[in-house]
């Protein structure tokens, strides 16, 4: 009994600290290897990962959780975050915004420009642009010409007045001329998409055959 | 019949091809689109795929515009895929999946997130990130550049 035990000790120091090669008739020199067995035991994926989240920029702050090998860690609040390095498992730490911004610079430095949303109104029946929309035209043009890269998202609606059919044709003509003025601004056609949704999406819900000057629109988003 | 083959294999590719889902806004430094085994370097203005990958250089970094407003950054020595994307214009559901390799990545949630909470997922070697609406960046990798 003692033997065994003795042996199973042994057996472990060996196994965690290899004796050196039996002494030989000349001794050799000491050969410096790799010796995976003290490195300590990994998890199959070692590399560090960082998790933050960070405010946006009305303040509101979102939840992401993050999930590794079963365990769940939820991070919703400003800066919160969540490291993994070796082998400990995900912790919640909150980060001073300095490091986050410094660490994380290049990369939102990269993050594109929050896309912008305009709406414009339309005369009664017409594809005319209604005469207090102008200034959001002009302001929504140049937008679009400060701006990188950019592709616009035309979307045409009406109100109830007329058939569906018809309103259908006149969404996508109001959408059209939004983008010929576009197109006359220096941007390519391909970089606009025009459609029409006709009376489907009133902003103001109405009866049917209802003159409702706020359905009468073109939504714009400019990216 | 080879060549049916062939014709039909084309136009399938072709037509599984034909959907853009967003579109590069920003690129410094070395930046490469991976798609179908081919390396195409990024500019402004070019349109990404679903399966792309992103691949930064040391000095590189790239901006994404999704169909939903997702805004996605790659900074420098970053490889980022598009493992998935689905988004219905009309319904605004739709599904976001991106996995990164190695990195770093910023997040900015879309409409797909606003209208299905958990519906975008971001992948790291160890982890999985469920995103319900919220910025957040993501690093994997040493500290080192």
């Amino acid at each position: 009994m003692e033997t065994v035990l003795v042996g199973a000790v042994l057996a472990l120091i060996l196994a965690l600290n290899p004796p050196p090669p039996p002494p030989r008739a000349a001794p050799e020199p000491v050969k410096v290897q790799p010796e995976p067995v003290k490195a300590p035991p990994k998890r199959a994926n070692a590399v560090p990962e960082l998790v933050v989240v960070l405010p946006s920029a009305d303040g509101h702050v979102g939840t992401v959780v993050v999930e590794r090998d079963g365990e769940q860690v939820v991070l919703n609040q400003a800066y919160a975050s969540s490291r993994i390095a070796g082998t400990s498992g995900p912790k919640v730490v909150k980060l001073p915004e300095p490091e986050v911004r410094q660490v994380f610079a290049d990369t939102l430095t990269a993050l594109p420009e929050r896309p912008l949303n305009f709406l414009l109104y339309f005369v009664r029946g017409t594809d005319v642009l209604a005469d207090d929309s102008k200034g959001e035209l002009g302001r929504m043009l140049e937008e679009v010409s400060r701006r990188n890269a950019p592709d616009v998202l035309v979307v045409g609606h009406t109100d109830t007045v007329g058939a569906p059919g018809r309103n259908d044709k006149l969404s996508l003509l109001r959408a059209q001329r939004v983008k010929t003025d576009l197109v006359r601004k220096g941007i390519a056609a391909s970089r606009v998409q025009a459609s029409g949704r006709g009376e489907r999406e009133p902003i103001v819900q109405t009866a049917d055959g209802v003159d409702e000057p706020r359905n009468r629109r073109v939504e714009i988003s400019v990216r | 019949m080879r060549w049916t083959l062939a014709i039909a294999a084309a136009a399938f590719a072709a037509a599984s091809y034909a959907n853009d889902i967003g579109q590069i806004k920003t690129v410094s430094g070395t930046v490469h689109v991976e798609r179908e085994g081919k390396q195409l370097a990024a500019t402004p203005g070019m349109n990404v795929r679903q399966s792309d990958r992103l691949v930064t250089g040391a000095d590189g970094a790239v901006g994404v515009t999704f169909l939903d407003n997702s805004l996605l950054s790659a900074g420098p020595s970053t490889e980022l895929a598009i493992d998935r994307y689905s988004f219905d214009t009309t319904t605004h559901a739709g599904h976001f999946d991106a996995s990164l390799q190695k990195g770093t990545l910023a997040v900015v949630s879309g409409k797909i997130v606003k209208q299905t909470p958990g519906a975008m997922r971001v992948r790291t070697p160890a982890s999985v990130m469920g995103v319900r609406g919220t910025e957040f960046v993501v690093r994997v990798g040493d500290a080192a550049k």
